[in-house]
This record gives C-alpha cells, structure tokens and sequence, in this order.
C-alpha cells in the first residue's frame, strides 16, 4: 500500500477536526475567513473520500480495503484499525458530502445567535466524529468517535436551537448516552467473553469459537440493541427524536436526520449482526415487530402534526422502520435493502429538512395550518418540496424506492429458521405504511406548497432559491435521480459486503434447523 | 525490628531522597526569605516555591528515568515506581495549585509567606507518603500533609465561612486520625511490626485472634475514608471546600485526597492483601454510597465550588470501585490497583482544570453561584470551552481523559467478574448518567443562558492561571487521544506481587 492509500482516510477522518482546531485560531470577527477554512477542511475531507472510492476495488467491495491498524492502547489491545468495505464506503461518502453541504447551506444562513465561529467548528467535529464512526473496525474506537458526535449535536441543538431547545438537547444526550453505556457494557462483555479483542473483525470468529451460552450471547445483544435502536430510534425509544429535530437548527436536523441516525442502523450491520449471529436470529422477530409498529406509529403521527419540521421527523421514524425491517429479515436481500435504504433516506429526508429550514426563514413559521401557496410564492422551492415528498414517499424512478420497496419485498422470505407467517404479517402491514406515506407527504405537500398563500403572508416578499440553497441542494437532487434511475450504482457496491454479514448468519440458522 | 538497644545511623541513600531534600530545604528557605522581604516583594515567594517544585520534580523524574530504587530504614521508606510516579503525580499538582494561588494570594487580603510555606509543607507530607511502607511513617506522613491544610482551609481570615471551615476541617481531621491511630495499634498488637511487609505476612491465611485484625482494618479503613471524604464520612467536606479559599480548595480536594488515597493504597494491597474477606464488602459499601449520594446531592447544588465539592466526593466513590473488586484473583488485584492509580491521575488534572476556571471567572463575577456562570460563552469563549471539556471529562464522556480513567475501573470490574463487582459496576454505569445530568447543566448554563447582569467585559485570564489552563487541557485531551501516553505511569506494579 502506498503512502497515500495509507493515510488518505486517516486524513478523511481528521482534516475536519484539525480544521476546527485551526478555526478557532482565526479572530471571530473575520467571518469570510471562518467560513472559507471551513468550506475548505470539509471539501478536503470529501476530495480525500473521492480519492477513496476512485482507489477502491469495486470487483471486491467484501474485502477490507485501505486498512490501516496500529496500536493504540496496548493495555486493553486496543488498536487504530480503520478501513473500508461496501458497507462503510457510500456512508461515508454521504457523511463527507453533507458536511460539505451544510458548511455551504450556512453560508448566509447562520440561525441565532450567530456566531459562525462555533458554528462551524461544531460542523466539523461531527464530521470528523460521523466519518470516524463508519471508518472504525475497533469497538473502543467506534464508541469513542460515537459518542463524539454527541457533544456537538448538544450544543448546536441547545445554543442555535428553537424556543424549547434546552429540554430537546439534554433529552437527547441523555437518552443517547443512556445507550451508549450499555453499548460499552456489551463492548466489554464482548471483551471479555468472546476472545479479549475489541477487533470488529477478529470478534466474528472469535465469539463463534467461544460458543457462548445462549443467555449472555442473548444479553450481550440486548444491549447492542438498545443502545442502537435509541439512535436509529426504533419505537419505543424514539421520544427524543422529534424533539430534537423540532428544535434544532436546519443544519443540525439535516446532519441529524442524514448521518446521525445511520449511526445505529450501521452499528447493528457492523457490530450486532455479524458478531452474534445467534442472538440476532433470536431477536429477529422482536426487531421486526419494532420496526413495523415503528413505520406505522411514525406514520399515524405525521398525520397529526401542524409543525412541518415535527411532521419530517416522525416521517423519520417511519422511515428507519422499513431499514430495520430489512435488517430484521436478516437475508442479504434485506440487508441491501436497509443499506440502499439508510442512504436514499439520507438524501431525501435531508432535502426536507433544508426546504423545511428555507420555508420557515421566509414565512417565520413552520406551521402548516399559516402556510400555503408556495407553489405561488417561490415557485422553484416549491418543486423542489414536491419532489422530495415524491421521493420520500417511494415513488419509483426516484431513490426512495429502492430503500422501501426491497425492504418490504425482503420480508417475503426472511432468512431460514425464521418463522414465515411472522414475517409475512409484517410485510403487509408494512406496505400499508406505505400508503399512509404517501398520505402523509402529499398532505404536507398540498398545505404548504397548494393554494393560495394565507392572508397575512399575501404581501409577503417570497425570495425564491438563493446560489448556496442551489449549491446545497443539486447534488443531493441530482444523486436521488441518479440512484433511483439507475440502483445499481449502490446495489453493487453494498451487495459483496452485506453477504459477508450474512455468512455467519446461515451457519446460525443451519445450527437452528438442525437443532429444531 | 531493631533488636540491639543502641541507635545506629540508618543507610540513607541520599539521591533517592533527593525530591524531599529539594521540598523541605525550599520550604526552609521560604520561611526565612518571608521575614526579611517586604510587602511589596512576596511575589518572590511563589517564584521560589515554583522553581523549588520543579528541581524536586526533575529529581523524581530523573530517578525515574534510571529505573533507581531503594529500601531504607528496614522497608519503611521505599523509593520504588509507584512511590516515584506518586511524587511525580503531588509536585505537578503542587506547582499547578502554586500557578492557581499566586495572583489569587496576591490580591486578596492573605498572608503571602506563610500560604505558600504552609502549601510546600503539606506537599512534603503528600511526598513521603508515597514512599512510606510501614504505620509510623504513613501516620507521620498523613499528619504533615493534614495539619497545614486546616490552617489554609481559614486563611480568608475574617470570613466566617473560612474559620467554619478550618475548625470543621480540623476537628473532623483529628477524630479520624484518633480512629486510625487506634486501629494501627490494634494491627500493631497483633502483628507485633509496623512494617506493612511483616502485617502482609502475618494477617495472611487463618489466623487466630481474627476479630482484632478485623477491627483494627475497620478503624483504619474508616480514619483514611475522613480523609478521602467517602459516604457517610463526608460531612466535612462541602463545607470546607465553600468556606477555604479556591485554590486551597483544589488542593484538598485533588492532592490531600490522593495522599489519603495512596496510603489507602499502600496498607491495603501490601498490609491486609490477604484479608480481602474483610475489606471487600466494606469498601463495596463505601463505594456504591459515596458514588451515589455524592451524585444525587450534586444534582441540587447551585454554587459551583459545592457543586464541585459533591463530585469530588462522587469521584471519590469511583476510586474506591477497583477496591471493593480487587480481592477476588491475581489479576484483578493487579488490574484493580492500576485502575485506581490511572484514577488519581486523570482525576487531578480534570478537577484542577476545573477549579482554575472557577478562579479565572470569579475574578470577574466575584461569585460563586453557578448562575452567575450565564452566557460566559459570549464574553469569554476560550474558559467556556475549557470548562466544557474539563466537566465533560469528569462525566467521563471520550474522547477526553476522564472516560479512560472509567473503563479502567469497568475494566477491573469484570476482571473480577464476579457478581457482587458486577452489581457495583452496574452502581456505577447508573451512577456515570446520573452525573453527566449535573455537569451537563453547568456546561448548559454557560453555554445557553443570558449574562445575568449583562455585563460582557471580558475577563482578563493573569498568566499564571492561563499556564495552569494549559497544562491541565493538555493532559485531559492528549491523554483522552491517546491514552497509552499514559498508561504505564498508571501500570506500577510494584506493590503488588
């Protein structure tokens, strides 16, 4: 491996903070300053992504790539093992772009109290903690790059949020950092059960030797899952969600909704599944059920709210259910599914939380009962606002689909040994999820953007799309055309992968048949 | 031991004590030099106290660095790697409360001389406590570094908050080491030595007359948890740590607890290793009580240095996690020591950051009350982040230092795996949430509340407190990237055989 390939995504992972640190040299007066270093720390980052996925080997997107492993804390052997595979690339391709697109959206944008300074620093460091944490193959790394994206997120949630942001911001690092401790305790318990080594990779055959009794396998899943499933969120562990997204501000929503849930849906991809193949048989069912009730209960909740933001949250919620349904069946079919899933989800629920943002600095309001009429008043954003709410809903053609349409398909013919009725129930129910999908947006879609604007806001003076909502948005738009044109362009990067995941998954069932 | 009746001179090897030697000659020369300088010249006083703590640490360092040891007097004063890194550990902690106090001291109306003898003092009593291997010499040891801390605890003079909290301090202080004093001679009794090496021996395996063993550790155990302010022996300490100057404060609450904390070690993993039957369920006790009451009052403070006070006595419980876990196998007695060490020093350099920021903005807000703390963010960035960083480590929240300093003690928890530990550890992950609630609501404070008198001038941060600011963030994150920097120090099995 040549020098470059050796630290190009230890550079993909750093430059954002090391931006940061040098930002917080510059006077905070100078604004052109602090916005161009950060425009450049997270352009870089993404040129070193690119320069990634150029060099990555698509023939063998199962393998490992640009791996990186040194030592790092030798008393728990722990070590600095970054690298690659089809699963990780595209998340972080997608966590590097949104960086980038974030630093651009703020650029005149900054919500109160202003301060470009922090705020950009902020957007940094969540980007070094979000590419760190879909670079990390050692479980002490993951969890401190995890829980790095936390204190930023607090912040920017509690200091540019909306009117209730202090509540929304400590419910959300409390209910995170609630999972993570037992995520640390499941990291240790891995430990120290299943072969002393924090080696994602290593642990997979090393928790099989050990053959652990099927009740620790079983706890030391628990509380993986919950400390995922409070980050994805899957119901009943989605209270802090809607709250957070309400109250943030839009870049924070948008990173929130495009990475930072993906978080947990990766982590259950990377680490739970492919580690405790056993215990992820045996939960299936649960996680299934979760996330069916998750898709209907998101669903039934955007119809009931006035907020538009609150109504893209819940719409969230709904959302990483068909993901988690996918990842419940456990079949590389649904698996895929739930990774071209988290990035259209990514792409699309991202946009609305930037057209949400736009609406409310033109109209003051995100109160869909006040709104109307946009198609009107700024006729671009309200296309683009109809686009998205097509794409979210699935339309095929559009990326949405390819994250909705497999995941449910998938739940057909969950993997062996999982009971097939189950399963089926779910994918009916799920696919009724869609249709109040589509209710739902289109609601939301025919409130804000049909009709004739409101009377208070007849005379207002609707600016249409300004150059950095247009830099920000076309190449989020443009990617959900292109993956929904043409799926494959993911599909063939994920599918090697993902069949490694699943790999430990058949001798789990096979061991299941057998022995029922 | 000395079985011949006449006194002869002991072996002394001079370059081994070199550390002490440095304190106690610039202690002597600060006592002198403080009667002949005038007012207007006490700030030579610091400068001396300052560079004297950085020869005697140079020496510890230097001593560390040829791998020198020594035993003297019999095994009661032995220079090893624990006791090196300890000192180590006290003159940096020393020179940071110095950097701290000099303005501090400067300003306000105090006695300059005699704060920073007094200060020297103590530290000597913290370094001889790292080498001292045997009763006498700890008790000696712990009375040097206690009796000069009463007095500085009421040094603002004509405070009544000050004097409650030097009388509180002292009274306390002096009941505990009367506990102690009885237990060691209890111990004595039994095993007819001082020397912790020969009570090792003699309280290992069964043993008759068990029950006088059994209280005198109690005693012991107890006068050492006054000093520590563990649950429910803490009642001192919140109020002595609002009522002394800040400065003194930090110094209680980072240095003389470690001095407690080290002869803790010391007496228990070399003198009653082998009684761990007696010693485990008490410190399993004291541990979950101090961590969970200290946490739960913190909840409810509203003055910073209160605030401050309970976590320490909250830390104070994680501290003594890895000895309520340790008696279980070899190896947790091995990983259970180092998590406690790995501890202390994370602890002091965390709590120290903290407090300096406390003095930083009090020399603006003139008040202790965390409210007055509001909107600091806008008016002085650069503490607030600092401050920031230093509670979230306290909260044990990676990538600082603080969340290594607890996955070492998880780590002993389940090295010890068995399920009265993992209750504990259990107390502890709880007790860790419970604990990032209060830290998380002073960072919210500063970062998310009004200036409350609108008043946005900014602070002006002397030299002295922005080195103090540096040294303190530098171990916190460095340690917190990349905590195998560290690690060894933490490592020093020497005690432990």
């Amino acid at each position: 491996m040549n020098f470059f390939d050796h630290w190009a995504l230890t550079g993909a992972i750093f430059v954002p903070v090391v931006g940061a640190a040098l930002l917080g040299l510059v006077p905070r007066r100078s604004e052109v300053a602090l916005k161009a270093g950060a425009l450049v720390a997270s352009l870089a980052s993404l040129a070193l992504v690119i320069y990634l996925m150029a060099g990555f080997d698509y023939g063998h997107s199962s393998r490992l790539q640009f791996v990186v492993n040194d030592r790092w804390i030798d008393v728990i052997h722990s070590h600095y093992h970054i690298g690659l595979d089809g699963i990780s690339l595209p998340l972080l391709a997608l966590s590097a772009l949104m960086t980038v697109l974030c630093i651009i959206y703020s650029w005149d944008h900054f919500p109160e109290p202003h301060n470009p300074k922090a705020f950009l620093i902020l957007i940094l460091v969540l980007g070094t903690g979000m590419n760190g944490t879909f670079g990390s193959l050692d479980l002490i790394l993951f969890f401190v790059f995890f829980e790095l994206v936390l204190l930023p997120m607090y912040f920017m949630i509690g200091v540019w949020g909306g009117p209730n942001r202090q509540y929304a911001a400590i419910k959300f690092f409390l209910f995170t950092l609630f999972g993570s401790a037992l995520m640390i305790l499941s990291f240790l318990a891995l430990y120290f059960k299943g072969g002393q080594t924090f080696d994602m990779i290593a642990l997979r055959h090393t928790v099989a030797a050990a053959s652990l009794p099927t009740a620790t396998a079983s706890l030391i899943f628990a509380g993986l899952f919950i400390g995922f499933a409070i980050k994805v969120p899957m119901f009943p562990f989605h209270t802090w969600l809607p709250d957070a997204h309400t109250e943030a501000p839009t870049v924070g929503s948008v990173i929130l909704a495009a990475i930072l849930l993906k978080l947990g849906t990766y982590g259950f991809v990377r680490i739970a599944i492919p580690i405790l193949p056993h215990a992820a048989h045996t939960w299936a069912p649960w996680i299934g059920l979760l996330a069916v009730i998750g898709i209907i209960y998101g669903a039934l909740g955007c119809l009931a709210q006035r907020d538009m933001k609150r109504l893209i949250a819940f719409s969230s919620v709904a959302h990483m259910g068909f993901v988690m349904l996918g990842i419940a069946t456990l079949t590389s079919f649904g698996i895929n599914a739930a990774v071209f899933g988290m990035v259209a989800h990514g792409l699309i629920t991202g946009m609305l939380f930037f057209i949400a943002g736009s609406v409310q600095e033109r109209y003051g309001t995100r109160d869909m009962s006040r709104l109307g009429g946009l198609l009107l008043q700024a006729p671009r954003l309200g296309w683009i606002l109809g686009f998205c709410a097509m794409a979210s809903l699935g339309l095929p053609g559009l990326a949405g689909f390819w994250g909705e349409f497999p995941a449910i398909l998938s739940a057909y013919d969950p993997a062996a040994g999982l009971s097939l009725v189950t399963f089926r129930v779910y994918m009916a129910v799920a696919a009724v999820g869609t249709v109040f999908a589509a209710g739902y947006l289109l609601w939301m879609l025919q409130r804000v953007a049909f009709g004739i604007p409101k009377t208070e806001f007849e005379h207002a003076h609707v600016h249409d799309l300004h150059v950095p909502e247009y830099l920000a948005w076309v190449p989020l738009l443009v990617l959900i055309v292109a993956l929904g044109v043409y799926p494959h362009l993911l599909f063939h990067i994920t599918d090697g992968a993902v069949k490694v995941v699943t790999s430990g998954l058949h001798t789990a069932a096979g061991g299941v048949a057998a022995g029922g | 031991m000395l079985a011949a009746a006449g006194f002869h001179v002991p072996n002394l090897d001079y370059h081994a004590l070199a550390p002490e030697i440095v304190v106690a000659a610039t202690l002597a020369v600060v006592l002198v030099a403080d009667l002949f300088l005038d007012d207007d010249n006490k700030w030579l006083l610091s400068n001396v106290s300052g560079w004297g703590l950085l020869v005697a640490l140079f020496f510890t360092i230097e001593l560390g660095a040829r791998g020198h040891t020594a035993s003297m007097v019999g095994g009661a004063y032995v220079v090893d790697d624990f006791a090196l890194v300890l000192k180590g550990l006290f003159l940096v902690v020393g020179y940071i409360v110095l950097l701290m106090s000099a303005n501090y001291v400067e300003e306000g109306d105090y006695y300059e001389g005699e704060f920073y003898f007094l200060i020297l003092c103590s530290l000597l009593g913290m370094v001889v406590m790292s080498s001292a291997r045997d009763l006498i010499t700890i008790f000696v040891a712990l009375e040097t570094l206690s009796l000069p801390a009463y007095m500085l605890a009421g040094w603002r003079k004509r405070d009544l908050r000050s004097n409650e909290a030097s009388l509180k301090y002292y009274l306390l202080g002096v009941l505990a080491s009367a506990v102690m004093l009885y237990g060691m001679s209890l111990v004595f009794g039994f095993s007819g030595s001082t020397l912790l090496v020969d009570i090792g021996k003699a309280t290992q395996g069964t043993i008759t007359h068990a029950p006088l063993v059994t209280v005198g550790i109690f005693f012991i155990a107890v006068g050492f948890a006054f000093k520590v302010s563990a649950v429910p022996f803490h009642f001192w300490a919140p109020d002595t740590y609002e009522g002394a100057p800040t400065p003194v404060t930090a110094f209680l609450s980072v240095a003389s607890k470690t001095g407690g904390f080290v002869a803790l070690l010391q007496i228990i993993y070399i003198g009653f290793i082998g009684r761990s039957d007696v010693w485990g369920p008490m410190f399993w006790a004291l541990a979950a009580l101090t961590m969970t009451v200290g946490n739960l009052i913190a909840l409810r403070q509203t003055n910073i240095v209160r605030l401050l006070a309970y976590s320490s006595i909250a830390q104070a419980g994680y501290i003594l996690v890895p000895f309520a876990v340790a008696g279980s196998n070899t190896k947790s007695i091995h990983s259970a020591f180092t998590a406690s060490v790995v501890y202390l020093l994370i602890y002091a350099a965390m709590n120290l950051g903290a407090f300096t920021v406390v003095i930083a903005v009090a020399r603006k807000t003139r008040s202790g009350d965390i409210a007055s703390f509001g909107g600091l963010y806008e008016y002085a960035p650069g503490l607030t982040v600092l401050m920031t960083v230093f509670l979230f480590s306290l909260a044990g929240i990676p990538p600082l230092a603080g969340a290594w300093a607890k996955i070492f003690v998880f780590r002993a928890v389940l090295d010890s795996g068995t399920s009265s530990a993992v209750a504990l550890g259990i107390v502890a992950a709880v007790n860790a949430v419970i604990a990032l609630f209060y830290y998380a609501s002073v960072a919210r404070v500063m970062w998310m509340s009004p200036v409350p008198d609108g008043d946005r001038t900014p602070i002006r941060i002397p030299a002295t407190l922005q080195a103090a600011l540096g040294l303190t963030v530098l171990v916190v994150v460095a340690i917190g990237i990349y905590p195998q920097l560290f690690a060894h120090l933490g490592d020093v099995a020497s005690l432990v055989r």
